[in-house]
């Protein structure tokens, strides 16, 4: 296993400080390796891969890689990520954001990146809160909980990231949690190869913001809990309907055939020039 | 050689100043255009969908949204196009945030802003001035930026080259102001041979990737840019940083990138300040105008010297950085200056600013969604 | 990856643990604790099974797990230094008064 961490040092940045910024027990350093182990399982060469991220405790991660980094604006990332993606197709653009960042002041760009399927890959890393912030309630924030701005409960329902990013019509859309590395690297990767557009909602309990409103002792706590309601999508299918409105599915959710708007411009551009 | 320079490669055309800034895109190397639809400016998206697919590389996109285009527009950008988009005031001010984004993380882009009246919806279709300071300070935090404006349809192809050519050559993006009527305006103009023309591009670094600094300061203090994917791996970040790229909170080397980020506009400044001077060597009254304003001074000028006025007129291409030193020559020459613009008095705010006394400036405003006539211009050189 | 206990050894960065416990709570062997530093120990090293999770799911890249007959690929011990304990502490004592 030695290996792993070797292969992580290879990596990161050398000339930034670690520890990372993150707090103790955050899940985004789990996601950090998960995607360093699955990019180079994929045997992608630094110098390929472009990590854009928008503004928030997830917009931190990219700093830490030597990849092509890029921490754009606020809930913008994926509109960077078009623009990379058709000016240099030959790139793999992965897009790491929060859940307010791609769902809230980023959802329209969401919507619109999976409905015109542009080749990217987007990692929302669910905490369900606003954490970089102080802990104010986000649009994943589930009813009744707890924040700075929901002090008496939030009211309004919670998006459900995977569906809406499902129903925009994203071709490749999973979830998974900080809890199964393994399961997630392989969906980064799946997710990454994918020719369209493809989503990973990765659940990532933030415990300093979130947890300790919402009667979580410890980040232990969080994790165990993640554990115990994240059934693969077979076994929540066999749930009954209480237990499954508690349970969060997990799985690939989403997977069809279908060809990058990247890939559909240089044929329309091939045709136009005559080219082949 | 010699013969081939002698050929005439122009052709003339007739064409919308919104097309004319697609001319000028296209000589100037753009092979990359994302935007959102909006009068007045949608002629210029319309003529990029159907020319860019034709060009190698070429990238049209129409996005959900402006803040959406700017943000395409600087990931083609750092991923080493020539970009731009195109926009009029609701969606100049939905992507002032990405214009900050593009100051600090260095992005060459080109912005043309068509200007249409009034703040919030206004009238679409009307033309006004009213986006110069917006175009200056729209963006939140001290950032230096260069601004252009286009008075006639030839002007909008040659000054959209120039910016592509500034926007290159600073690492900046720069905003190209043209008014709903010169946007809208069909005239002829001569397409001028591409090879005659001046093209910049960004430099691209010449050493090893272990020793490149994204932002380092030199002389220029303009460092070299290299394409995503090329080799250099670096970070890009609207945070403040050093020159590694890296995030920094140290007073320092804040001072230090803010201090670069100002001077290498600053010390470029006689190249940036393109100014028209018609008649001005005798003036005593002068007028200084822009966009299309500056057409209607043209013939205030001629019609005041047929009765005898001595006046001059300073047309100003650069707004910003402001072309003071033109700008205060006129003001210590001549005893009155008339600066008519379609707002409530944007530019004349700097004319005054940088005045300290020396002249008599009178102000022309219009605000009604209509253009400045000679006439009226005309009457306030005579009347005062 | 899992291999018998008593094969693998395992090594905690203490500059970079952050001491959230998720490795020692989710050890299936129960090698891992939170000291009183709020730090990661390695408790029963020999009850490791190398089953890899806690090297996976540090977010701080802090533990590593090795096989014994290895060197770990880099190392900066202080080795054989330790405070001394009651019982040294009481022999040495002796010993000086006789």
């Amino acid at each position: 296993m030695a290996k792993v961490t070797q292969l992580i040092h290879n990596y990161l940045r050398h000339s930034k400080r670690f520890p990372h910024v993150f707090c103790p027990g955050c899940g985004h350093g789990i996601v950090l390796g998960s995607l360093i182990r699955s990019i180079d399982s994929m045997g992608l060469a630094k110098d390929d891969v472009v990590l854009v991220a928008g503004i928030g405790c997830s917009g931190r991660i990219p700093v830490y890689v030597d990849f092509n980094t890029i921490h754009t604006t606020h809930g913008r990332a994926l509109t960077f990520a078009t623009g990379i993606k058709l000016a240099n197709p030959r790139l793999k653009v992965i897009v790491v954001m929060g859940d307010g960042d791609a769902l809230s002041i980023g959802g329209n760009h969401l919507i619109h990146a999976a409905r015109r399927n542009i080749g990217v890959t987007a990692l929302v890393l669910n905490n369900h809160i606003y954490g970089m912030t102080g802990g104010q309630s986000s649009c994943t924030t589930p009813t009744g909980s707890f924040s700075t701005t929901t002090p008496f409960g939030q009211l309004e329902d919670e998006f459900d990231i995977s569906r809406v990013a499902k129903v925009c019509g994203a071709s490749f859309v999973a979830r998974t949690t900080v809890m199964q590395a393994s399961a997630m690297d392989s969906l980064i990767s799946e997710a990454v190869m994918h020719p369209g557009f493809g989503l990973v909602e990765i659940l990532s309990p933030c415990h300093t913001q979130y947890g300790r409103k919402n009667r979580f002792k410890t980040c232990v706590d969080m994790y165990k809990w993640l554990q115990k309601s994240s059934p693969p999508l077979e076994k929540y299918r066999e749930l009954t309907p209480e237990k499954q409105e508690k349970a969060i599915a997990t799985g690939i959710f989403e997977k069809k055939d279908c060809e990058g708007l990247e890939e559909k411009y240089a044929r329309m551009r091939r045709n136009l020039r005559g080219e082949r | 050689m010699a013969a081939r320079s002698r050929r005439n490669k122009t052709t003339e055309i007739f064409a919308l100043g919104n097309e004319a800034v697609v001319e000028g895109a296209l000589i100037a190397g753009g092979t990359f255009y994302a935007g959102y639809p909006i009068t007045p400016s949608t002629e210029i998206a319309e003529e990029m969908s159907s020319r860019l697919p034709h060009l190698r590389g070429g990238v049209f996109i129409q996005m959900e949204d402006e803040i959406a285009g700017l943000g395409a527009v600087i990931g083609a950008s750092l991923a080493g196009r020539k970009a731009m988009t195109a926009t009029s005031g609701p969606g100049f001010s939905l992507m002032q945030e990405h214009i900050g984004y593009a100051c600090i993380t260095e992005v060459p882009l080109v912005l043309v802003n068509v200007m249409r009246a009034g703040p919030s919806t206004g009238m679409p279709t009307n033309p006004a001035q009213a986006d110069v300071q917006q175009a200056r300070w729209g963006t939140h935090g001290d950032h230096p930026i260069i601004v252009l404006s286009a008075s006639d349809v030839q002007e909008c192809l040659r000054l959209t080259v120039t910016a592509f050519n500034y926007a290159e050559k600073y690492r900046t993006p720069v905003i190209l102001l043209l008014d709903e009527v010169t946007a809208h305006t069909r005239e002829k103009i001569s397409l001028p041979d591409p090879e005659d023309i001046n093209i910049y591009s960004r430099l691209t670094p010449s050493m090893p990737p272990e020793w490149y600094m994204p932002y380092e300061d030199n002389m220029r203090g303009v460092a070299a840019m290299p394409p995503l994917g090329a080799g250099y791996r670096y970070h890009v970040t609207g945070l403040i940083h050093d020159d590694h790229g890296y995030p920094t909170s140290k007073p320092r080397e804040v001072e230090h990138i803010m201090h670069r980020l100002f001077r290498k506009i600053d010390q470029f400044f006689y190249d940036i300040q393109i100014v028209d001077e018609t008649q001005c060597e005798d003036a005593e009254t002068c007028i200084i105008a822009y966009g299309c304003v500056a057409r209607s001074a043209e013939l205030a000028v001629q019609q005041a010297r047929e009765r005898g006025v001595r006046a001059g007129l300073l047309k100003l291409k650069t707004l910003f950085p402001f072309p003071r030193p033109a700008v205060e020559k006129m003001l210590r020459q001549c005893s009155s200056v008339v600066v008519p613009e379609m707002n409530m008095g944007q530019m004349s705010r700097e004319i005054k600013r940088v005045n300290n006394g020396q002249s008599k400036i009178l102000t022309l405003n219009r605000v009604d969604g209509q253009i400045i006539t000679p006439g009226q211009i005309l009457s306030k050189i005579l009347k005062g | 990856m899992a291999s018998k206990k008593g094969e693998s050894r395992v090594k905690v960065f203490l500059d970079w643990c952050k001491g959230c416990g998720i490795c020692a709570a989710f050890c299936p062997s129960k090698v891992l604790s939170v000291d009183k530093q709020g730090k990661i120990r390695v408790d029963h090293e020999d009850e490791c099974i190398n089953c890899g999770f806690c090297e996976i799911h540090c977010p701080d890249f802090a533990i590593m797990v090795y096989p014994r007959e290895e060197r770990p690929p880099f190392e900066a011990n202080i080795d054989d230094v330790a405070p001394a304990t009651r019982e040294e502490l009481h022999k040495i004592r002796n010993s000086n008064s006789k």
